[in-house]
């Protein structure tokens, strides 16, 4: 008698078009990568981030250190190591900034966590996912450091859905394209 | 336990971290005169960043350079006959705004006046951001090193630009006008009323503390008022672009910044301001002989009578108080009459010869409307040969007797023929040290 397959693999749906696709643990693609990118690749985004607005104002607009949180945690599939890199690469956005040290920080921390424990659950290998989760994770970590500012330092600062949601969205075209040139220096474990 | 906490090993380490930056936050809040505690981390992220900026920003200004100064000159002849234009332009604007501002620092010193100066500048190059729309500063390439300290002003030829909130070793962190965290004292222009501009959260600069009763137009200019003790008072902020009443009891005016916020390259910072009393002598042509003679001398002699028909003196013993004699402007100069010292003055609008007797400074002739007339030699620019007005550097006190003129008044001098050949013999007004003059 010819066995039936258990469970299909992948299992896949279709949300908007866009396949995310489940996995298992025993299928969890987990990557390390080497000391001169894990410290090379966030001081260069950070580098970009205090240097290109100097000559085009609007990339005020991006946030490369965050979007660099999302692809490392997202990879190396650990909360743990997710929220660190979170954390520092935040309080060194903050100490460039030039404001309370913690801002960028916690809300790196979280978007990290959060990041690296939702790559445990699904694939965000795809063009599709990284473009979504992006949007996500953008939006989360500007409510985060928008309550912290205002709730705890009492910045006054604006919050305009439109500006946030245009902003996500430019940050997930970015992210996407980053991520692309970020996978030449993925290594397997 | 030990279950537990292994169970939860991730979220337990996520709320220690969070909990941590919280605690640190609060500090700095509860600190937030002072950045002491969070200030190595600070240097060690710029001494990281600042380095690699620098590098790139003194790369593309060779290349730029090399690019300006040796490839693209096209046009740089019509340029520069251009720029000759505009400097004869300028020229003959310094002559009236030298009249102007001697007038203005007469006045000043009647009035026991003290005024800023902006002493010493240090240049900069803009070589980073803050790197997010939240916090509106940049770094520039100077430190500690060359002189900069917290709190200096930074500005540009435009207008200013901001203040020093960190230093390092090499670098400084400058707070943007459009911060929401600066403050400037300022005033404007025509009307003379005070506010406050500061910075927005959205990264506008807004002029605050004007009352609703008040008018303010759009176009008017924002100057600073020297109130904060930061920036040197009269320095351009920029021009109101929108005004209207506010929802509290003060307007709300919208700034536009005269320094392009934007896209900053290079900056001044003023390292130190000077609060001194303008001195007469200040920026004065240099003293002539003639000059000081006149007003050392006891009493001036009058220019003697000269026999239209021979030429000569009809009596060289005879003289005169300063004053009493006048004799057309056009007919005396210092250097061609060295017998006598007479003590003249001329005005464009005025043909006849005035005797010089009190500051005119708040006198009918403006300077602006026919000075520049009488300065101009033939060539339509100043004459270099011209008696200057000042009382030579004396203090204020002996201009008693010599009274400064109208700036629109020019005094011409003729002295004796002194008898060392060192002391201007030809009466060319050539400059000789106060010292070397016979008392």
């Amino acid at each position: 008698m010819r066995r039936e397959p258990a469970i299909p693999f992948p299992h896949r749906t279709f949300l908007n078009n866009v396949p995310i696709t489940y996995t298992s643990n025993e299928q969890i693609e987990v990557y390390r990568f080497s000391v001169p990118v894990t410290i090379g690749v966030p001081l260069l985004a950070l580098f970009l981030q205090a240097f290109i607005p100097l000559r085009f104002p609007f990339f005020g607009m991006f946030d490369l250190p965050l979007l660099v949180v999302i692809f490392f945690a997202v990879a190396r599939r650990n909360p743990v190591a997710g929220l660190l890199t979170g954390a520092v690469i935040g309080l060194v956005q903050d100490s460039l900034a030039g404001q309370p040290l913690g801002l960028y920080g916690i809300a790196k921390t979280v978007v990290g966590y959060g990041a690296s424990s939702l790559g445990v659950k699904l694939d965000v290998e795809n063009a599709g996912s990284r473009f979504l989760v992006t949007i996500f994770f953008y939006v989360v970590h500007e409510i985060v450091y928008f309550s912290v500012a205002r709730g705890l330092v009492r910045l006054n600062l604006h919050w305009s859905w439109p500006h946030e949601l245009w902003s996500a969205l430019a940050n997930a075209i970015v992210a996407v394209l980053l991520f692309t040139v970020l996978d030449r220096f993925k290594q397997r474990t | 336990m030990e279950n537990i906490v292994g169970r939860y090993r991730n979220v337990t380490i996520l709320v220690a971290i969070l909990f941590a930056q919280v605690l640190g936050l609060a500090i700095q809040v509860k600190r937030s005169s002072e950045n002491s505690s969070t200030r190595l981390i600070r240097v060690w992220t710029v001494a990281t960043i600042t380095p690699l900026e620098k590098g790139i920003v003194g790369l593309q200004s060779g290349i730029a350079g090399i690019w300006h100064n040796y490839f693209y000159l096209r046009g740089v002849r019509q340029e520069n006959r251009d720029l000759k234009a505009e400097i004869e332009q300028l020229r003959l604007e310094q002559v009236r705004l030298k009249d102007d501002a001697e007038q203005a620092r007469r006045l000043q010193l009647l009035l026991n006046f003290k005024e800023q100066f902006i002493s010493r500048t240090v240049a900069a190059q803009v070589i980073g951001s803050s790197g997010t729309e939240q916090s509106r500063s940049v770094y520039i390439d100077k430190g500690v090193r060359d002189g900069i300290d917290k709190g200096m002003a930074v500005i540009t030829a435009d207008g200013v630009v901001g203040k020093v909130v960190q230093v390092f070793h090499s670098t400084a962190q400058v707070l943007l006008i459009s911060d929401q965290l600066s403050g400037v004292g300022t005033i404007l222009e025509d009307s003379r009323l005070q506010g406050v501009l500061r910075g927005t959260a959205s990264g506008e600069v807004v002029l605050d503390k004007i009352m609703n009763d008040e008018e303010v137009q759009p176009g008017a200019r924002v100057l600073t008022s020297g109130g904060d003790q930061i920036f040197p008072k009269g320095l351009l902020v920029g021009t109101v672009s929108k005004s209207s009443h506010g929802p509290e009891s003060f307007l709300s005016i919208k700034i536009k910044p005269a320094a392009n916020l934007g896209k900053l390259e290079e900056v001044l910072v003023i390292t130190k301001n000077e609060e001194k009393q303008p001195s007469l002598a200040e920026d004065a042509a240099p003293v002539r002989a003639v000059d000081v003679l006149a007003q050392r001398l006891p009493s001036v002699p009058d220019k003697p009578k000269v026999d239209p028909v021979t030429g000569k003196p009809v009596d060289s013993s005879s003289s005169t108080k300063p004053g009493d004699s006048a004799k057309p402007a056009n007919s005396s100069t210092g250097a061609s009459t060295n017998q006598t010292s007479t003590i003249t003055a001329r005005s464009s609008s005025q043909p006849s010869t005035t005797t010089i007797k009190l500051p005119s400074a708040t006198g009918s002739n403006r300077p602006g409307d026919s000075a520049p007339a009488a300065h101009k030699n033939g060539n339509g620019l100043a004459s270099k040969n011209e008696t200057s007005a000042k009382p030579s550097g004396a203090p204020p006190a002996s201009t008693a007797t010599t009274n400064p003129p109208s700036p629109a008044i020019k005094p011409t001098h003729s002295v004796p023929k002194p008898a060392k050949p060192q002391t201007d013999a030809q009466g060319t007004g050539d400059t000789i040290p106060a010292q070397d003059v016979p008392q």
